[in-house]
């Protein structure tokens, strides 16, 4: 077997080359570093399996982020028969320096020019068959995100295989790297004699752009405006599309399952209908938003907004011992807080970095905004819904920056603060389709592994011992809420919701997953249901400690594996555990004691 | 008369050439390769509100790095 690695500087459409050529669907983004683990595939190369290695993106080989010591360790410690370098064209003056690291180490590689459209509108002409000469390896120029050039550069990548040799990992490579001033040296001379520069830069859209999105007073303003008109649109375009699925659902409920379900026992007629389909579908009428959420987002981080928004919160950020890079993981985490997580490892200060993961389990999760769309819309007025949820917003980013305030001497760090602010580009259709349709796969993962054995748990502690009324006071379920309503009750929390919140520890998505099967309904009967089950007061407490008890499962285990230290994650989880209830806590007792 | 001056004084639209690197090794490196390199041309595009970051251009590179690093880049006058 053959094995191929590439390699590049974060921001170069390394992971969309990879797509194209593994066919696999990783992540496309332009945040750097966006690509945190080793992805790899096998694939058919002229007569050979090559395997394709997705190295992380690093700025230099030798670097001392995490990334750039995975690179080193990779090449050092994996035989390799070709590294495929891929550049950005249009900063290729000072990227170049890679490539001629790996000529001086004797690894065969080939340099792909991404984006070179992108460098032609600036005016920047390559002569490909120059730079190839001087540097000593082929050079290809090639456009990632709309394939220009991808068959040609796949093809002199199969050539290559063809003929290579597997070299042995390289020991020692950062000694051999020594002559820096060398490097220094012929990069300027090949880039003075094959690249071309306009002599001056074209008043371009993104200067423009920045003069209005980057401005010092208007600059926070506007961004907010645009995040809100967002989450504005996804629930313009999302409640019809969510309507519609649940119509869907009944339908098939009423016309397939009920009549294909009559002949068969009770029981399992509940444990099918009321417990499977009925709480699965429950968080499947999701879905619809859950994609258009994660649409937005991503068309929000490939046009490179985000890094924008770095520069614009980093003197915010700064009095809270984060940077700008921690907002924009905040952002994320929005979305789901486990890539968050993942993505927080561009930060090289180890203090910063725990900082900023302790903070993002308090971003709202796309998870349990479903628990908030679907309480809200239960007790509050169609008027004072968004309102609601715009408060839960407000609390998200209070408790994250209380948590930061409390820590930040604790977790003190001096790391320096450098960041490129790429041009703004446009996301293809192609790779907005790539993302809905990961989130949607992503979502039918989730529900075949936690969502389903969670509301079969709950349907069985709902309807065992046997011969039990459903969720009576002698089934499990109640002996179970029983056992925490010494805690639960001062906030307004009852059995029913209890239960719930059990099994939100796992995934938030089971929490309304699991309402739909303590009540034994779906849609409209289950919203009527909550809502003569609980007032307003209750309601609100219940969701800010949804909101603030504790993120699900995976986000424990991921805070786990990246900061190598149970007393980390733990903490962070007791920390949150213990926040939710003081205020839930406060806020129920003060409203009742208002007379609410 | 090569008077180096820290690169956070500039103001937006000046320009010099960076003389100094006054950084550690790691952000050296990092500097380096992202062209913030001795002896290039470098022009500051915008200073961000509440003393935040500033953003310079080095080539074709847009960056933003923070004032109290940009104290230990020397600029001299272009």
């Amino acid at each position: 077997m053959k094995r191929l690695a590439l390699l590049g500087m974060p921001n170069t459409g390394k992971s969309t080359f990879f797509n194209r050529l593994t066919g696999a669907g990783a992540r496309v983004g332009n945040w750097p570093g966006v690509t945190v683990d080793l992805l790899g595939a096998k694939i058919l190369l002229g007569g050979h399996m090559v395997e394709v290695v997705d190295l992380p993106g690093l700025y230099d080989l030798h670097g001392f982020s995490e990334d750039e010591l995975v690179v080193r360790h990779f090449l050092e410690n994996n035989p390799v028969d070709l590294v495929a370098i891929i550049l950005n064209a249009s900063q290729i003056e000072h990227q170049i320096a890679i490539a001629l690291q790996f000529k001086l180490l004797g690894i065969p590689a080939i340099l792909l020019l991404n984006m070179s459209d992108e460098a032609e509108k600036l005016g920047i002409r390559i002569d490909i068959r120059r730079m190839s000469e001087s540097l000593g390896m082929p050079v290809m120029a090639l456009s990632a995100k709309y394939g220009k050039g991808f068959a040609e550069a796949r093809q002199a990548i199969t050539g290559m295989l063809e003929i290579s040799e597997q070299r042995p990992g390289l020991e020692d490579l950062k000694d051999k790297l020594a002559q820096d001033d060398l490097v220094e040296q012929q990069m300027q001379t090949i880039v003075s004699h094959s690249v071309q520069f306009p002599r001056q830069l074209p008043e371009s859209f993104t200067a423009r752009m920045d003069r209005l999105l980057l401005h010092p007073w208007l600059g926070l303003p506007i961004f907010f405006g645009v995040m809100f008109l967002l989450f504005q649109g996804i629930f313009l375009l999302g409640s019809p599309l969510q309507d519609a699925v649940e119509w869907l659902l009944g339908l098939i409920s009423q016309h397939a399952l009920e009549p294909l379900m009559s002949t068969s026992p009770g029981w399992l007629h509940g444990l099918l209908v009321d417990g499977i389909y009925n709480g699965v579908g429950t968080v499947a009428s999701f879905v619809p938003i859950i994609v258009l959420f994660f649409l937005f987002m991503a068309v929000i981080e490939d046009t490179g907004y985000l890094s924008r928004a770095a520069f614009l919160m980093d003197a915010l950020m700064s009095k809270l011992g984060l940077d700008g890079r921690s907002f924009v993981m905040l952002l994320m985490g929005f979305g789901c807080n486990v890539p968050a997580l993942m993505g927080t490892r561009v930060m090289r200060s180890r203090p910063l970095r725990l900082l900023t993961m302790m903070v993002i389990p308090f971003s709202l999760c796309s998870a349990r905004l479903q628990v908030f769309i679907f309480i809200t819309a239960a007790l509050f007025s169609a008027e004072h819904a968004p309102l609601v949820l715009f408060s839960l917003y407000l609390m998200s980013f209070a408790t994250a920056i209380l948590t930061a305030l409390l820590f930040k001497r604790k977790l003190a760090s001096q790391e320096p603060f450098v960041l490129e602010l790429p041009p703004y580009r446009l996301p293809t259709l192609m790779q907005l389709w790539l993302r809905g349709w990961q989130e949607v796969r992503h979502f039918l993962h989730r529900a075949s592994k936690f969502i389903i054995i969670g509301v079969v748990l709950v349907w069985a502690l709902t309807h065992l011992p046997p011969g039990v009324a459903e969720a009576s006071p002698q089934s499990y379920a109640a002996t179970l809420g029983n056992l925490f309503s010494p805690i639960l009750t001062p906030l307004g929390i009852d059995t029913q919701m209890t239960i719930a919140l059990l099994f939100g520890f796992v995934a938030k998505e089971i929490v309304i997953g699991a309402l739909a099967v303590i009540y034994g309904m779906e849609g409209d009967a289950l919203t009527h249901q909550i809502s003569i089950s609980m007032d307003w007061v209750q309601a609100y407490s219940f969701m800010l400690f949804t909101l603030i008890y504790t993120p699900c499962l995976s986000t424990i285990a991921t805070l786990r594996t990246e900061s190598h230290s149970n007393l980390y994650a733990w903490g962070t989880v007791a920390w949150s555990l213990g926040l939710a209830w003081v205020v839930s806590f406060v806020f129920y007792q003060c409203a009742r004691a208002l007379g609410y | 008369m090569n008077q180096s001056i820290p690169l956070a004084e500039l103001m937006p639209g000046e320009n010099g050439v960076i003389a100094r690197l006054k950084v550690d090794e790691a952000l050296y490196q990092r500097l380096t390769a992202m062209g913030l390199r001795v002896g290039r041309p470098i022009c500051v595009i915008r200073r961000a509100a509440m003393s935040g970051p500033i953003q310079v251009r080095v080539g074709l590179t847009d960056l933003i790095l923070r004032r109290a690093d940009a104290l230990n880049i020397c600029i001299s006058p272009a």
